[in-house]
C-alpha cells in the first residue's frame, strides 16, 4: 500500500514537472513580454521598453536582444532584472522595487493615504453626526401659507441634484 | 514687429499692474472715491486683454511672414510649414505658450470684468486676483521668457522648422483646449480668495463659481483626452496614456476640479463642506500653476517638457507666494466657513459626496506622489527612479473602481436619509443587469482568478454597467412621471425632464459617458500586438485579421517626404480596407517619425505601425495592434461633453403642482 501511494506520487510530481516544462517551454514569449513591459527605453523617450519605436533607436533595439538572450539562456525574473539595473542603472525599472524602505514606500503610501482618507472621513461623519442641530426649542405643529412656501423651497433646493 | 510685440507687452504689465494696484488699493484702504478708483482698475484690466491681444497677433502674423530675425519664430517655424501649423507656432515653444497663457488668462479677465454688473464686489476682487496672475505671467514675458527676441549675426534663411510631433490637426487644438482648461481654473479660485477676502454673505458667490468651473472643466476635459488621441494617433507606440509626468500634470486639476464640481453641491444644497470647498478651489489653481511648472521647468523627464529652462525658479516661489496669501486670508476669516447643517445618515448623499471627494483627491495625491517620486528617490537614497506606467497601473485602478462605484450609487441616494426600500428599488435591476454582464464575461473566457488584470476588467465592465442602467433607469423613472402628467410619449418626456432640471440630468449624461470611458480604457487588458519583418505578399495574422503586404512607395510633400506601406486587410477570406502606415522625414529639423494607420470601429482598432527597416536585413518593419474598444473612450468624452453643455443650459420654467390639502395641516418633524 505505501509502496503504491509513493509510486502514485511519484507519478504525479512526474506529470507536474512536465507540465511545468511545458509551459516554460511555451511561456519565453510571455515571459519575454511581460519582463520588457517592467522595463524602460533608456534612450530617454520615457517609453517602456517593448513600447519604444523610435526610429534608429540605438537603445531599444539592443536591449530587447539582450533581453531574449537572457530568457533564451534560462535564467530567472529577478537575474534577468538584474542584470539589466547593473548594465543601465536603476532607472531602466519601470516601477520602484520593493527592496529598501524608501522604494517600499512608493507603494505603501497611496494604500496608507487611502485608509488614513476612509479614517478622516469616518472621524468628520461621526463629529457631524453628533453636532447638535442649530432649531429652536418651540416647533410648530402646523404649517401653512408663506411658512409653507419657505419649506417647500428649502426642500427644493436641497433635494435637488 | 519684434520692437511692437515688445512695447505692446511692457503695456500690457503697466496696465496689468495698474489694475492690481489701484483694484488692491480701492478694496483694502477704501480711500475718498475708491469706487472711481475701483473703475479705472476694471478698465486697465480690460485693457490689458486689447495689448496682450496684439503682441499674440504680432507672433503670429511674424509666422505667417516667415521674419526668421525673430528667434521664436525661426526656432520653431520655417517656410513650408502649411498655414495652420504656422498659427500653431503661438503655442510650440516656450515663450509663445506662456504668451498664450496670458492670453487666455487677460481673456477670462476680459469676460469677468465685463459682467461685473452681476455682482460688483465680489467681480471687483476677483478683477484684483486675476491682475496678480495677470501680473506674475506678464513679468515672466518681459523680463524672464521673451517672445519677441531678435536673432543675432547674419540672418537665417529658413526657419528650424515645427518639432514634425506637433504637425498633426489636433495639436492645431489640443493645447488651446488644455490650456482654457488650465488657465480657466483660475477664475474659480478668484472668486473664492475674493469672497474669503470679503467674508462674502449668502451663497451666491458659491454659484457663479461653480458655473465658471463647469466651463473650464468642460474644456481640460476635453483637452486631456485630444492629447490621449493625438498620442494614439502619431507617436505610434499603441496607447494613448503613458502616464507621462505632464500627461500626469494635466489630469490633477481636472481630479481636483471633478471633486470640487461634487463637493460644490453640498454646499449650496446644505451649507456644508465650506472650508474643504475653499481648499479644493486653490488646490485646483495651484495644481494648474504647478503643472504649467512641470511643463516648463525640465525639473522631470517628460517627452512634453520643454527645453530646461531658467524660469522655473520663478513657478516655484509664485507657487509658494500663492498658498501663502490664500492660506492668510483662510485663517483671519475661517470663522465665516461655519457649517450650516449636520450629517444625518452614513447612507445619504452627503456621505457619497464625502466618500467621492476623498477618492478624487486621493487619486490626484496618489498621481503627484508617482510623478514627484523619482526626484524624493534621488533626495533620499542617491539615485533617482522610474515611476511608470506598471506603478500608476497598480495604485490608481482600485481608486478608480471604487469611484465607478460611487459613480454609479452616489446620485441615487437620497440628500439627508435614505431608506433601505429605495435603495433595493434604484439598484435591483441596474445591479441584476450588472451581475449579467459578468456572469456572460465569464462565459466567454474571461478567468478573474488567474490574473489580476482580467479581474479588473471584469469589475470594470459591471460597474460601467451599473453606472449605465442606473442612469438609464432614472431616466426612465422620472420620464413615467411627466409622461403620466402630460401625456408625452416616454421619449418627449425624458427630454422635457431633462430641461427641467438641466443640472441633474446633465450630470447624469456625464456618468454615462464616464461609463462608456471606462469601458473602452478596459479594453487595454485584451491588447495584442506583433511585429514582423515584411516583404511583398508577405502576410501577418492577428486576431481575426489577415495583413498582406501589398507594396511600399514614397512620396514628397513641401513639409516633408514619406515612405508609405501598402497594407491590405483581410477578414474571413475577403479584403475589407487598405490601410497605409507612414514613415515620415522633416528635413527643416531633421526628424522622423512613424504615423500608423488605423482602422477604427466599435469593436477593436486594427493599428499598424511602419517601424522603419531592419538596419541588419533592410527589410520593412511592421507592427500590428490589435486594440479593442478603444472608440468608446473618445465616444465616452464627447457624451460627457455634451453632458456638461446640458448641465450648463438653464433649466425650463418648472411646472407648479397643487399642493395637496392633507400637506397644509401636516406636522412637521425636526429633521425629517
Amino acid at each position: 500500500m505505501e509502496h503504491s501511494q509513493s509510486r502514485i506520487g511519484r507519478l504525479i510530481f512526474a506529470v507536474l514537472v512536465g507540465v511545468l516544462l511545458l509551459m516554460g517551454a511555451g511561456d519565453d514569449s510571455a515571459r519575454i513580454d511581460r519582463l520588457g513591459h517592467q522595463m524602460m527605453c533608456v534612450c530617454g523617450c520615457n517609453q517602456i521598453l517593448l513600447e519604444c519605436n523610435h526610429v534608429g533607436c540605438s537603445y531599444s533595439t539592443r536591449m530587447r536582444n539582450e533581453l531574449v538572450a537572457a530568457v533564451d539562456s534560462g535564467d530567472s525574473d529577478g537575474v534577468v532584472l538584474e542584470a539589466f539595473i547593473q548594465k543601465y542603472g536603476t532607472t531602466v525599472l519601470a516601477a520602484p522595487t520593493t527592496e529598501g524602505w524608501v522604494n517600499q514606500a512608493a507603494w505603501i503610501m497611496p494604500f496608507a493615504a487611502l485608509v488614513l482618507g476612509i479614517l478622516l472621513v469616518a472621524f468628520v461623519v461621526r463629529a457631524w453626526r453628533n453636532r447638535p442641530l442649530p432649531i429652536a426649542a418651540g416647533v410648530p405643529t402646523t404649517v401653512a401659507g408663506a411658512e409653507l412656501d419657505r419649506f417647500r423651497a428649502q426642500a427644493r433646493k436641497e433635494t435637488d441634484l | 514687429m519684434s520692437v511692437l510685440g515688445s512695447y505692446v507687452l511692457l503695456l500690457a504689465l503697466a496696465l496689468a499692474g495698474y489694475s492690481f494696484l489701484a483694484g488692491l488699493l480701492a478694496l483694502a484702504a477704501r480711500p475718498a472715491g475708491w469706487e472711481r478708483l475701483s473703475e479705472t482698475a476694471r478698465r486697465a484690466g480690460i485693457a490689458s486683454f486689447g495689448t496682450v491681444f496684439i503682441a499674440a497677433v504680432v507672433l503670429v502674423t511674424s509666422a505667417f511672414r516667415n521674419d526668421f530675425s525673430m528667434a521664436y519664430v525661426f526656432h520653431h517655424s520655417n517656410r513650408d510649414l502649411p498655414l495652420p501649423y504656422k498659427f500653431a507656432t503661438l503655442w510650440s515653444g516656450q515663450e509663445g505658450s506662456l504668451l498664450f497663457w496670458s492670453l487666455l488668462l487677460s481673456g477670462y479677465g476680459l469676460v469677468l470684468r465685463l459682467r461685473h454688473k452681476t455682482d460688483e464686489a465680489l467681480f471687483a476682487h476677483a478683477s484684483v486676483v486675476i491682475a496678480a496672475v495677470q501680473v506674475f505671467f506678464l513679468l515672466l514675458l518681459n523680463f524672464a521668457a521673451r517672445p519677441f527676441t531678435v536673432m543675432q549675426g547674419t540672418l537665417p534663411a529658413d526657419g528650424a522648422g515645427l518639432n514634425s510631433l506637433l504637425q498633426y490637426p489636433e495639436m492645431v487644438i489640443h493645447p488651446p483646449m488644455l490650456y482654457l482648461g488650465y488657465v480657466g481654473f483660475t477664475v474659480p479660485f478668484a472668486f473664492a480668495l475674493g469672497a474669503l477676502a470679503m467674508k462674502y454673505p449668502g451663497d451666491k458667490w458659491i454659484h457663479i463659481t461653480r458655473r465658471w468651473t463647469m466651463v473650464t472643466w468642460a474644456f481640460l476635459t476635453l483637452g486631456i483626452p485630444l492629447g490621449a488621441h493625438w498620442a494614439y494617433y502619431v507617436l505610434g507606440w499603441g496607447g494613448y496614456w503613458g502616464w507621462d509626468p505632464v500627461e500626469n500634470a494635466s489630469l490633477l486639476p481636472w481630479l481636483t476640479g471633478t471633486a470640487f464640481l461634487h463637493s460644490v453641491m453640498m454646499q449650496e444644497k446644505r451649507g456644508m463642506l465650506k472650508v474643504w470647498n475653499m481648499w479644493l478651489v486653490f488646490t485646483t489653481f495651484w495644481l494648474s500653476i504647478l503643472g504649467t511648472y512641470l511643463t516648463r521647468s525640465g525639473v522631470l523627464n517628460s517627452v512634453h517638457a520643454f527645453a530646461q529652462s531658467p524660469i522655473g525658479g520663478w513657478f516655484k516661489w509664485f507657487l509658494v507666494l500663492i498658498f501663502v496669501v490664500f492660506a492668510g486670508f483662510f485663517f483671519k476669516n475661517k470663522s465665516y466657513l461655519a457649517s450650516e447643517h449636520k450629517l444625518e445618515s452614513l447612507v445619504s448623499r452627503e456621505s457619497s459626496f464625502l466618500f467621492n471627494n476623498l477618492l478624487f483627491v486621493l487619486a490626484c495625491f496618489t498621481v503627484l506622489w508617482g510623478t514627484w517620486f523619482p526626484l524624493i528617490s534621488e533626495l533620499l537614497q542617491g539615485h533617482k527612479v522610474t515611476v511608470g506606467p506598471p506603478f500608476f497601473n497598480s495604485v490608481i485602478v482600485p481608486v478608480a473602481l471604487l469611484l465607478l462605484f460611487l459613480t454609479a450609487v452616489g446620485p441615487l441616494l437620497s440628500w439627508r436619509k435614505t431608506s433601505l426600500d429605495s435603495l433595493k428599488r434604484n439598484f435591483l435591476w441596474p445591479a441584476l443587469g450588472a451581475l449579467a454582464v459578468g456572469v456572460v464575461m465569464i462565459i466567454f473566457g474571461v478567468r478573474p482568478w488567474r490574473d489580476l488584470s482580467y479581474f479588473y476588467a471584469l469589475m470594470t465592465a459591471m460597474l460601467a454597467t451599473l453606472v449605465g442602467l442606473t442612469v438609464i433607469s432614472e431616466f426612465i423613472r422620472g420620464g413615467r412621471v411627466i409622461s403620466r402628467h402630460t401625456g408625452q410619449n416616454l421619449a418627449a418626456s425624458m427630454l422635457h425632464l431633462c430641461h427641467r432640471n438641466t443640472r441633474r440630468y446633465g450630470g447624469y449624461i456625464v456618468h454615462f459617458g464616464v461609463a462608456l470611458l471606462f469601458l473602452g480604457i478596459l479594453g487595454t487588458v485584451f491588447n495584442q500586438d506583433k511585429e514582423a519583418e515584411m516583404a511583398f505578399g508577405d502576410k501577418v495574422a492577428i486576431g481575426p485579421y489577415t495583413l498582406v503586404c501589398r507594396s511600399y512607395t514614397q512620396e514628397e510633400y513641401p513639409n516633408y517626404s514619406v515612405d508609405v506601406a501598402i497594407m491590405q486587410v483581410f477578414k474571413g477570406g475577403r479584403q475589407i480596407d487598405t490601410l497605409y502606415p507612414e514613415s515620415r522625414f522633416y528635413p527643416a529639423n531633421q526628424q522622423q517619425q512613424h504615423i500608423p494607420s488605423v482602422r477604427s470601429t466599435l469593436k477593436e482598432d486594427l493599428y499598424i505601425v511602419y517601424e522603419g527597416q531592419n538596419p541588419d536585413t533592410g527589410r520593412p518593419i511592421i507592427k500590428v495592434h490589435l486594440n479593442p474598444m478603444v472608440s468608446w473612450i473618445w465616444i465616452g468624452v464627447l457624451v460627457m461633453i455634451f453632458g456638461t453643455i446640458v448641465a450648463l443650459v438653464p433649466n425650463a420654467a418648472p411646472v407648479r403642482a397643487a399642493v395637496p390639502a392633507r400637506l397644509e395641516a401636516a406636522p412637521v418633524g425636526v429633521g425629517d
